[in-house]
């Protein structure tokens, strides 16, 4: 025994990096909440374990939104610092990106709990995961080596597989999970390639040490380095569902249960692109002519196959899938710019994006059939006049991811695009306001047939009748009995449902009015390089 | 404060408790529009006549990290437009009172007004560009929620032809923007400013048609404008006469006030190319009018043809036609209105849009066909009625400058006078084809409160038939110091000799 620690203590001293918690605090909330829902959960009566763990998830969530604010006041006045040996920075892009994971964790605890509250096995596990999915991507958006980012990919995804695949009587759910799974895996393995290569090229996995070897030194061969960047961006492309890396999408977003799909499509998209911004702009700004071509591709196949696919789409979750793939684009889109304007600009439709999403995605949850994950858009039909409210709501986001004035919607879409301008890329932006009109027209689709009418209609014959009767009694007496017998009963949101529906419209149509305090912050969000 | 009142007054709208609805929402709606045409008028006669510049400008700093800002005010072109608008709403709202009721159309209908008039006042891209793009949110939902029995569609087709057209606004106008930036390291939106930037000339030819775009496909001009027959057809009354009288203008705006602003030159380069286009929707719309047998389609493509002669006035780039395209936007927009307000209490009482089931209704009901003559007559430019000053100016400024375009598009002053009356004819005369239509026992004439309804656009139609001059002297310096801007922009002597012939 002596022995052995005379040959460790006579070797190389093994220098430990000060560990500055602070720098990861809201992970390690999130990581201490999660095993808080679990152990309570397992403690509790089996009566109490539907409300118990989706309150505390959400405090958690909560406590990890007031620390990510607190560090970004930090931020505003102390400026960026890397931690951790330099495998932690935060800087203005993570700190964002920071407050906008834990807002959204915070709104999918909340989904997640309406989701739950029907009664349902397994409330501690589903949120436990939930808020250690949210530490990955937390993580993902912090990180300053690429180790770390594999790291954070792996906790957001592992846990994600199990969330997609959560409704375990329901073979379409488990088809999801597997197939996110195999094919994530797959990225993940891509991924982990890319950085081999790259360390090979640098020899380093530190971003900060990549960029600092690449701007001192000029390689006579870059072959291996560019094959390796070529995989990480492939890699991160997978978790963004960027074209032609998107076939999982579809499936997914159909037969995972909406809690989780509006979860995913928010956190995984943002902690997905924090991952691609961080390596190619401060790992990889010397090789942008050679990376811009390759996001330029993959923003204009993203836009176009996104919005053209989602026409043709009769599942509203299918067709929410493809719209995702088209936003997806809009934020390739700040990405291919390559500016401090682009970054900015894309982390702001990842926020705007989140709010929308998973305020969209509370309503769905309560149309799914939780057999198939189905939801046929005729279930839609006629909705106004059986739920105005639920209408208007899901009208309103709908039309702000159409990118309608007076939203964020807009000022995201704006913001992106402006930044193409601005980088000279005038065709991609082209594409990308094309791909908006053809995506009008699907989120219009839904708009149109939650406000038609029932399937029976007046007839030409009674209308002067019903016009008369309409002028003499002054009423709104045309509405009414133009409406005929509802398809189906009355549905009724649940109360967390209605607070993550509330919080996600106030959020898209007040900072749509008034954009100017988030596109500050977002301007100040830069990476460091 | 225009844009803001009804836009708050929406809300209230929409807000209002459940009890409430059935009384409170009408008056309200009513009320605020009618505050608002008073205050419009007190705008109007506060407006300085023999001023080009904009007057009243008020501005709020609205993104500043775009250097966008709220900049309303208005000049001689656009003050009665936001006149036209305050005063077509309230009528818009009277005459489609069984509407109103619901609080979500009267919500939907004070948007709509709220985006009209911060269209026609702002003085700033993105700010127009918001509040243009805002008008079609309410427009899709008047047209596909309380339209007739195909709105749904109609609604979907209006959006999406209409946002194609802003898209490629927006990225002309994001074009725009930075090129002022590198040129002068201010990011703005201000028009003013922006006009002063200096675009080669193949680059103001790619953004003179990218917001040409938009704005041709919301006037409409020919060939953009297949969603309007549909779009028209299935609105109800309220909605179309808005997105007729209003809404169209919108687009030949947009030119006068972006286009010849920004791109004087290529608007004289592309001029011929959209007078052409204007001469064939004169033609082809009035055609297709003559050929029409639904009333609301017939009057669409009218629409198609009026909207031509306005842009034949604009492109004509003489100040006589300049100024008669802005006048004929105004009277234009009031007999549209009137016609589409009639046609809709024509279908109260019969149920049809069909001409071809109507028929000797003349006797039935005497008042509404004698109202429906008036504006008729405005509408095919009867001396001594409004219609006439305008087409006269154009026509005589066209003459001036392009003398072919303006040959050919008098044809289309004869065209409309044969649709038009045919029309008449075939609703009003003659012996009722199908009876059944309207029994005998029912009374289809105008009720007093319809009347009362146009009272005051009868009043406008003949008062600037009879005496256009308050008007044109307000409309004329303006447009003389657009024409100028457009001259001076032209590079050698001799383009600018070729559009120096206008005498007013």
């Amino acid at each position: 025994m002596e022995h052995l620690f005379a040959v460790i203590s006579s070797g190389p001293a093994i220098i430990f990096p000060t560990i500055s918690y602070k720098a990861i605090g809201p992970e390690m909330i999130l990581v201490v909440g999660a095993l808080v829902v679990m152990l309570t959960t397992s403690l509790l009566p089996s009566t109490r374990r539907t409300r118990t763990p989706s309150v505390l998830a959400a405090l958690a969530a909560l406590l990890a939104f007031a620390d990510s604010a607190t560090m970004w006041a930090n931020f505003v006045d102390h400026g960026p610092y890397r931690a951790i040996a330099s495998s932690i920075t935060i800087d203005g892009f993570a700190v964002f990106l920071l407050v906008t994971i834990s807002a959204t964790t915070f709104m999918g605890t909340l989904l997640a709990s309406a989701y739950l509250s029907e009664g349902r096995f397994g409330t501690g596990e589903f949120q436990g995961l939930l808020l250690l999915s949210a530490s990955g991507a937390m993580l993902l958006a912090s990180a300053g080596d690429l180790i770390v980012v594999f790291l954070g990919l792996e906790i957001l995804s592992i846990a994600l597989y199990v969330l997609a695949g959560f409704e375990k009587r329901s073979t379409a759910s488990g088809e999801a999970g597997l197939k996110y799974f195999i094919l994530g895996g797959f990225s993940s393995a891509i991924f982990l390639y890319g950085i081999a290569l790259t360390y090979g090229a640098t020899g380093s996995t530190n971003i900060a040490s990549i960029a600092g070897f690449l701007a001192s030194n000029s390689l006579t061969a870059n072959g291996v380095l560019l094959a390796g960047m070529a995989l990480l961006i492939v890699g991160l492309g997978f978790k963004v569902a960027a074209v032609p890396f998107h076939l999982w999408t579809p499936d997914v977003y159909q037969g995972s249960p909406s809690a989780s799909v509006g979860y995913m499509a928010a956190v995984a998209k943002a902690a997905g692109f924090a991952g691609l911004l961080r390596i190619l702009v401060s790992a990889f700004p010397t090789l942008r002519l050679e990376w811009q071509p390759i996001i330029w591709a993959l923003a204009a196949l993203t836009l176009l196959v996104g919005a053209v696919l989602a026409v043709v789409q009769n599942d509203l979750k299918r067709m929410l899938a493809y719209s995702s793939i088209n936003h997806a684009g809009f934020v390739l889109l700040g990405v291919e710019a390559a500016t401090a304007k682009g970054t900015s600009a894309s982390i702001y439709y990842l926020l705007a994006y989140a709010f929308m999403v998973v305020a969209t995605f509370a309503i769905v949850n309560s149309f799914e059939d939780r057999e198939t994950g189905r939801v046929p858009l005729e279930n839609l039909r006629g909705l106004a006049t059986r739920n105005p409210g639920i209408a208007f709501f899901l009208a309103v986001l709908l039309v702000a991811q159409a990118g309608a004035p007076l939203t964020t919607g807009l000022v995201a879409k704006f913001a992106v695009v402006s930044a193409a301008v601005s980088a000279h890329s005038y065709v991609l932006a082209i594409i990308a306001m094309l791909s908006a009109v053809i995506a009008t027209f699907f989120y219009l689709r839904v708009v149109a047939v939650a406000y038609a009418r029932g399937p029976r209609r007046r007839s030409l014959v009674s209308q002067p009748q019903m016009a008369m009767a309409a002028t003499t009694s002054g009423a709104t007496a045309g509405e009414g009995e133009v409406a005929s017998a509802p398809l189906t009963e009355k549905i009724s949101l649940p109360v967390e449902a209605q607070i993550a529906v509330g919080i996600g419209v106030a959020g898209t149509v007040i900072f749509g009015i008034f954009p100017n305090y988030i596109l500050h912050m977002a301007d100040l969000a830069k990476v460091l390089l | 404060m225009l844009v803001l009142l009804p836009a708050i007054a929406a809300l209230v709208a929409a807000l209002i408790p459940k009890s409430a609805r059935g009384k409170a929402v009408y008056p309200l709606a009513i009320g605020v529009s009618v505050v608002e045409a008073v205050l419009a008028i007190v705008l109007a006669v506060q407006f300085k006549p023999g001023v080009a510049g904009y007057q009243g400008v008020s501005s709020y700093n609205w993104i500043p990290t775009f250097g966008i800002s709220w900049r309303l005010g208005v000049d001689g072109i656009s003050i009665f437009l936001v006149l036209l608008t305050a005063i077509i709403f309230p009528l818009a709202l009277l005459g489609a009172r069984e509407k109103v009721n619901s609080h979500t159309f009267a919500a939907w209908m004070l948007l709509l007004e709220a985006a009209c008039m911060g269209s026609f006042a702002s003085l700033d891209l993105f700010a127009f560009f918001v509040t243009f793009e805002l008008t079609l949110i309410p427009t899709y939902f008047l047209i596909g929620s309380w339209g007739y029995e195909r709105g749904g569609a109609a609604a979907i087709k209006f959006f999406v032809y209409t946002f194609l057209g802003s898209a490629l606004l927006l990225v002309g106008m994001l074009a725009l923007v930075f090129i002022h930036d590198s040129q002068t390291g201010v990011v703005t939106f201000n028009i003013s400013q922006l006009a002063n930037t200096r675009l080669s000339s193949t680059t103001e030819d790619w953004l003179f048609l990218a917001f040409t775009a938009a704005f041709a496909v919301k006037a409409p001009i020919f060939p953009f404008h297949t969603w309007s027959p549909d779009a028209y057809r299935q609105a109800p009354t309220a909605g179309v006469v808005v997105l007729a009288a209003i809404m169209a203008k919108l687009g030949t705006y947009g030119i006068l006030r972006f286009d010849f602003t920004l791109f004087p030159r290529a608007v004289v380069s592309f001029g011929p190319l959209l007078l052409t286009l204007a001469v064939i929707g004169i033609i082809y719309g009035g055609v297709v009018a003559a050929a029409e047998t639904d009333i609301k389609r017939m009057l669409a493509y009218s629409s198609l043809s009026h909207m031509g002669f306005i842009v034949l006035g604009i492109f004509g780039l003489s100040r006589a036609g300049v100024a008669g395209g802005v006048l004929q936007m105004i009277n234009h927009g009031v007999y549209t209105a009137a016609l589409f307000l009639l046609v809709g209490y024509l279908f109260f009482s019969t149920g049809a849009f069909d001409m071809d089931s109507m028929g000797g209704l003349q006797s039935r009901a005497p008042v509404l066909a004698g109202i429906f003559t008036l504006f008729v007559m405005s509408s095919i430019g009867l001396p001594g009625l409004s219609g006439f000053v305008g087409e006269f100016l154009i026509l005589v400024g066209g003459f001036s400058t392009h003398r072919w375009w303006a040959v050919v598009g008098t044809f289309g002053v004869v065209i409309g006078a044969v649709y038009m009356l045919w029309a008449y004819q075939r609703v009003f005369h003659g012996t009722p084809k199908e009876p059944e239509l309207v029994p005998a026992e029912r009374a289809i004439d105008l009720k007093r409160s319809q009347v009362l309804v146009l009272v005051p656009l009868i009043v406008i139609v003949i008062a600037l038939g009879v005496y256009p001059r308050p008007i044109l002297s307000r409309i004329s310096p303006t447009v003389d110091a657009l024409v100028a801007h457009v001259q001076a922009a032209q590079p050698g002597p001799s383009a600018a000799a070729h559009v120096q012939t206008g005498r007013n």
